[in-house]
């Protein structure tokens, strides 16, 4: 009988259990799910009432107006450029400084990293002024490099990699050495392969933060030709006649990669969001 | 002769790059784009900060944009509306998301990873294109949130036209797009708490809630503080979100100190005094980490 009684609570508390869950999983994909149809939808039908809850068949031309309105495979085109050059020689910048302050004995490393732990703390909003008198300067404005340049030296991301690395045994380095490798090769072929989880993870949140990136190449991007994709879907915003349909294909356009990418390759992106701060 | 000249050649060569030299040829790209781009734009924002310019001449001018800062009612305005959503959804968002975390870690729980992804999904959109999503489902005549609403029998909430509702708009979109990012960072904390604890606490008789307040909260104390950290610098800089979903408004109640930056900066070009209101933020947030830390770190002793 105190069996059966057990029994009925358990079954009581995953009901309570996966009610209280399942309200959270529909509050937290909900918008994606609205966000799809609105995508598929003239622009009309995403106020009508009661709300239209099902895909229409205007996703091709809401493509068209998209297109029309802001060169939607250009904006797409100059944030995959920027993002994927970013995060390709960031990672590489990052892991290099990472692995000295890591395996290295050497002058000047304490107080030069610790410059770099203190700048996580500043908020980027400190250098946004100087950095577009400086880009203005040097005729830059409007260019992939003024996007790019600033954050490449992302001090959270050498702080990670040096953390990373410290696993790295001496013996295995000294070893190479032994062998007659120079530093470089080290770095190269013994170094970043057996890197690779936390490279990925690192080389994750480098691309979330470039692609998301909004304020920076808003304030050095003016000209529409040269939009990421954050910056051309703010820009239809401000429009006089806002359409819907469009913007929510751009919002689908911005997101459905990263979704795609996430649901892939899940652990990698959680751990990279979060800095690598949870492994698994 | 000719081979002794090869050798050393390679010999020096090697010497270039030696252990004693790679660490500084390692650090050298990133150093020398970390002073460009981070050191130097620091320091001449506080030169900004010191000088005004008109013409394109600038002159020193001391304390003259701070004492413009401190005497701006604007600037009272974005920090007290920074600091209400700093105070209000960062709290709200750690307690669901410590709740989730409690509940996703039950035993009684199958496909864990599903859940995982349904929660943390927000956190890997672009925050412009939820702010915009987040802006249309608000609309106060058509919007899907003030129709749900009217099936209950609540009349239209005016959520961006409205100056309270548009800061309860704001916290409900940042707490929307967060609360899962740290649930999995509780979640991670949670599997790391041993479960002879607990046992030890069930055998002591103590019952579920009793353990969540002397065990889990306890335990928990370190990712609390990281995550407190965290969202504090995050919400200081809050700047998508107003700006897309309110633009400041209505009548400046959801002007932030970042928007308030940015329309200094790029809309009046007042880099002088844009870049005082950036070095206030510094020192904000310069405070309020230290702050966090003593506090939390002192009870430890």
């Amino acid at each position: 009988m105190t069996n059966n009684k057990n029994k009925t609570t358990t079954i009581l508390k995953k009901i309570g259990l996966y009610t209280l869950l399942g309200i959270g999983v529909f509050l937290s994909m909900f918008p994606f799910y609205w966000m799809f149809i609105g995508a598929t939808n003239p622009s009309g039908a995403i106020f009508s009432m009661p709300p239209n809850l099902v895909p229409g068949d205007h996703f091709f031309e809401n493509l068209r107006n998209l297109n029309e309105n802001v060169g939607i495979w250009r904006v797409i085109m100059n944030s995959l450029i920027i993002t994927l050059t970013f995060t390709v020689v960031s990672v590489m910048i990052c892991s290099a400084a990472g692995f000295a302050f890591a395996k290295y004995q050497f002058k000047g490393r304490d107080p030069i990293f610790f410059m770099l732990l203190l700048a996580i703390m500043i908020p980027y909003h400190v250098t946004l002024i100087p950095l577009f008198e400086l880009m203005a300067n040097v005729g830059w404005l409007n260019t992939y490099q003024a996007v790019i340049l600033p954050h490449l030296a992302y001090p959270f991301a050498i702080f990670l990699m040096r953390q990373n690395m410290r696993s790295i045994p001496n013996s295995l380095l000294e070893a190479a050495r032994v062998d007659g490798a120079g530093e470089m090769r080290i770095f190269f072929t013994v170094v970043l392969p057996t890197m690779r989880p936390a490279l990925a993870a690192v080389a994750i949140f480098l691309f979330m933060f470039q692609w998301n990136n909004f304020l920076w190449p808003l304030v050095v991007l003016g000209d529409s030709s040269m939009y990421t994709l954050p910056v051309a879907l703010s820009s239809l915003v401000g429009m006089s006649r806002i359409d819907y349909g469009q913007i929510m294909l751009g919002t689908t356009l911005s997101t459905l990669p990263i979704m795609v990418f996430f649901l892939l390759l899940q652990r990698q992106f959680i751990s990279g969001i979060l800095g690598g701060s949870v492994k698994e | 002769m000719n081979q002794s000249t090869a050798e050393s050649k390679k010999k020096s060569k090697r010497k270039f790059i030696t252990p004693k030299t790679a660490p500084y040829i390692f650090i050298a790209p990133a150093v020398i784009l970390f002073i460009i781009f981070t050191v130097y734009p620091v320091v001449q924002s506080l030169i900004l900060s010191f000088q005004t310019s008109s013409g394109g001449v600038s002159t020193f001018a001391g304390l003259d944009n701070y004492r413009r800062l401190f005497n701006d009612p604007l600037f009272y305005k974005a920090l007290g509306n920074t600091f209400t959503i700093l105070i209000i959804q960062v709290p709200i968002m750690l307690t669901i998301a410590v709740l989730l975390a409690v509940l996703m870690n039950s035993a009684l729980l199958k496909m864990r990873a599903f859940f995982r992804i349904a929660f943390f999904m927000p956190a890997i959109t672009a925050l412009v294109a939820y702010a915009i999503v987040f802006m249309i489902m608000l609309d106060e005549n058509y919007g899907l949130v003030n129709y749900a609403l009217s099936l209950v029998g609540i009349d239209p909430i005016a959520w961006l036209n409205d100056p309270f509702w548009a800061k309860v708009s704001l916290i409900v979109a940042v707490t929307w797009r967060w609360t899962g990012y740290n649930m999995v960072i509780f979640l991670a904390g949670l599997q790391n708490i041993s479960n002879d604890l607990y046992e030890a606490a069930s055998i002591d008789g103590a019952g579920k809630i009793r353990q969540f307040f002397s065990i889990t909260l306890p335990q928990l104390k370190p990712i609390f503080l990281f995550t407190f950290v965290l969202s504090t610098i995050g919400t200081l800089q809050l700047f998508d979100e107003p700006f897309i979903l309110t633009g400041g408004g209505p009548n400046n109640s959801t002007l932030t100190i970042s928007l308030y930056l940015y329309i200094n900066g790029f809309r009046y070009f007042d880099f002088n005094y844009a870049s005082a209101i950036a070095y206030i933020l510094v020192i904000i947030i310069a405070l309020l980490s230290w702050f966090q830390m003593k506090v939390v770190g002192d009870k430890d002793d």
